[in-house]
């Protein structure tokens, strides 16, 4: 065990297209904050839609927490994801229709087993807590389309947070931020993942903010479907 | 739990369009379940124009016809029935009471019928509502006429105004009879049946009519009907109005028309009294019974009956008859209102399915946080189920409030009564062929949410 993440030989495709994934191997170790950067097209999206049990590997093993994602029905790795995994989105990340804290809440209510996770907590107390921790504390009872671009990666990180799953993959979180904002958003996230426990994978073709993650990867350098 | 919150605020947060839809369909299901209220109405309003009858007696032919003439005041009996033989089996001991009808005569396109004072007493309608007289009184005199509602109204008679009645029916009457003045001295009160079509006179009044050239006895009643059919181009309906327009100027066609000694036997005639004549015949009669069971068996005499070829039916089974002929009308009519409704589903189906791309966003949110295809597809499904549920329930309100503000109206201006009643098996079937068919077709727009969530993964592009 020791890895949250383990792919062997992951080669992945949309239908009948070229080859997009071709990664012979990528091991992140638990607790570990990963910096995957990579120019546009380099598959980095494509690569956390594999490593979310979104899309399946053509070939391979992926293996999230010990469990083969690749040799799962799309059932089983939804639950797997709805369990074990939270994401943020580059931005829009939360649903219009839903109050800022119906969007926080959105896994624990998703799927029982992230609900377990709480701790024997309240659902909302939990999400109060977080997000007193990410600094949006007062704004749980708004609707989302109130909220700034930077609230709204807040409460984006507080859903992927929540129920404290051991995975948390991050999109291009800070593109639509200015740097100032992009570092006390980090830290907060780093802060967060730590009290959790979890890994991160925060992707982003920004190398200016590798020097604050603890591995750094190229993903054209593992990815040979690129070569 | 999830995916119906989630569906009733992602519709709530499209109100517009969602209210658009709702109306919509609320309107489409409304049309349908009010076409079948209507259709009701009208199909009991049918079998209620004549109510307590248990039996319409005429000569033999179809028995379509014999209603039709007898009821609705529509076509003519070929054939009359004796006056012997009415009394016959008006005396019979199964018989409660009868209504003799004589038909075959018109006053400006309104039917003239001859029957006595058991009309009034004896007809019902619409459950058992009786004839009553809006103004006047009732028939006494050989030349007293009573009017229905419509005829006093569209000719706009009042009471003691003298009309001329004449043989045959059509638009165009004859002046043959302008020796013989009715004078108008009842109006019945409005029924909404064919009664307020009719113009009412003694059966003796009748006799009357059919004098040939005024006098008693009325001479062969057949070469009558010929004289009447035979003249329609006659000048004829430049008096066949009332009696004041007949001035001494139409001399001319009156000798054309009717023999030159009309005046004189005007002079005889309304010195004959309802007394000197004697009714021969009629048309039809109704008949009631003293017991309902001996309906059957009486019918069944009638039919047998050797002295004259005769028929008795029962309105209720022949109104339903009837009413089956008109089937096909209302099939066509029930169609178009389910394709109203499909149509209005239709826009639901159209207002979901382009709502999907702008909701890309959010279905790969749902996806992201662990929602499944069919958690997806379920939440498109819900919301079209949703829709659909909201449009019925609004549309079965739009009739009841419908209903309730326009029954008396309706009832006023057309005669026709649709009751109120609550929900029935009818209305709850509508509703669920519609949710039904809201919940097919939300699969539409869910399929295509389902490939295109299970395609875009994670990378939506805005």
């Amino acid at each position: 065990m020791g890895f949250t993440v383990d792919v062997r030989h992951l080669r992945f495709r949309y239908g009948g297209g070229p080859w997009v994934l071709d990664i012979p191997e990528l091991t992140l170790e638990r607790g570990t904050r990963a910096f995957l950067f990579g120019p546009s097209g380099s598959g980095k999206t494509t690569l956390l839609g594999v490593l979310t049990g979104v899309l399946k590997a053509n070939a391979g093993e992926v293996r999230v927490l010990g469990e083969d994602l690749a040799s799962r029905s799309g059932a089983q790795r939804d639950a797997f994801r709805a369990e074990h995994i939270g994401y943020v989105f580059q931005m829009f990340n939360l649903i219009p229709y839903l109050s800022v804290l119906d969007n926080i809440t959105l896994p624990v209510r998703m799927h029982a087993g992230r609900r377990a996770r709480l701790d024997g907590k309240g659902v909302k107390e939990t999400a109060a807590q977080l997000a007193d921790h990410l600094q949006i504390g007062d704004l749980l009872k708004k609707q989302v389309t109130e909220l700034s671009v930077g609230q709204q990666q807040r409460v984006a990180a507080c859903r992927a947070l929540i129920g404290a799953p051991e995975l948390i993959v991050a999109d291009e979180p800070t593109s639509s931020l200015d740097f100032d904002r992009r570092e006390a958003f980090l830290e907060l996230l780093f802060q967060e993942c730590e009290r959790a426990g979890a890994t991160l994978v925060f992707v982003s073709h920004d190398r200016t903010l590798e020097g604050l993650f603890s591995r750094t990867i190229s993903l054209p350098d593992i990815n040979k479907a690129l070569h | 739990m999830l995916v119906l919150d989630l569906a009733l605020k992602s519709l709530r947060n499209r109100a517009f369009s969602t209210s658009l839809t709702i109306g919509s369909i609320a309107l489409s299901v409304a049309l349908l379940v009010g076409v079948e209220n209507v259709r009701t109405g009208m199909r009991e309003s049918f079998s209620n124009t004549i109510s307590q009858t248990d039996l319409i007696v005429g000569t033999k032919g179809g028995t379509i016809q014999l209603l039709l003439y007898s009821v609705f005041g529509m076509g003519a009996s070929t054939e009359n029935v004796s006056w012997e033989a009415y009394r016959q089996w008006a005396e019979h001991p199964a018989v409660a009471w009868t209504i003799p009808y004589s038909l075959g005569d018109s006053h400006r396109g309104f039917r003239v019928i001859g029957t006595n004072e058991d009309f009034l007493r004896h007809y019902r309608y619409r459950g058992g509502q009786e004839i009553a007289l809006a103004e006047g009184r009732a028939n006494a005199a050989l030349f007293d006429v009573t009017l229905g509602a419509d005829v006093a109204a569209e000719l706009n008679y009042a009471l003691g105004d003298e009309i001329a009645v004449t043989h045959g029916l059509g638009e165009v009457g004859f002046l043959h009879h302008d020796h013989m003045p009715f004078t108008v001295v009842g109006v019945l009160a409005r029924t909404f049946t064919p009664v307020d079509r009719a113009i009412y006179v003694t059966l003796e009044g009748m006799e009357a009519i059919h004098w040939e050239g005024g006098a008693p006895p009325a001479s062969d009643d057949g070469h009558a009907h010929d004289d009447a059919e035979a003249a329609p181009a006659d000048d004829g309906h430049t008096h066949n109005q009332e009696m004041e327009a007949a001035p001494a100027g139409d001399g001319l066609d009156e000798a054309d028309a009717a023999p030159a000694d009309d005046g004189h036997a005007q002079e005889e005639a309304v010195e004959v009294s309802i007394d000197d004549v004697e009714v021969t015949q009629v048309t039809s009669f109704f008949v009631g019974m003293t017991s309902r069971r001996d309906v059957l068996q009486l019918q069944r005499q009638i039919n047998d009956f050797e002295d004259e070829p005769m028929m008795a039916v029962i309105p209720g089974v022949a109104l339903n008859e009837m009413w089956q002929g008109l089937g096909y009308a209302e099939t066509g009519l029930r169609l178009v209102t389910v394709f109203v409704v499909l149509v209005g589903l239709l826009g639901m189906l159209v207002s979901l399915y382009t709502s999907l791309d702008e909701r890309r966003r959010e279905m790969a949110i749902l996806r992201a946080v662990g929602a499944g295809p069919s958690r997806i597809v379920s939440l498109l499904v819900l919301e079209s189920v949703c829709l659909a549920t909201a449009g019925s329930i609004g549309g079965l309100a739009l009739v009841y409030v419908l209903l309730s503000a326009g029954q008396s109206l309706v009832e006023a201006q057309v005669g026709l009564f649709i009751p109120i009643r609550p929900p029935g098996t009818i209305e709850l079937l509508f509703l669920g062929a519609v949710v039904s068919a809201g919940f097919l077709m939300g699969f539409v727009p869910a399929l295509k949410a389902y490939r295109t969530a299970l395609h875009d993964g994670l990378a939506v592009r805005v």
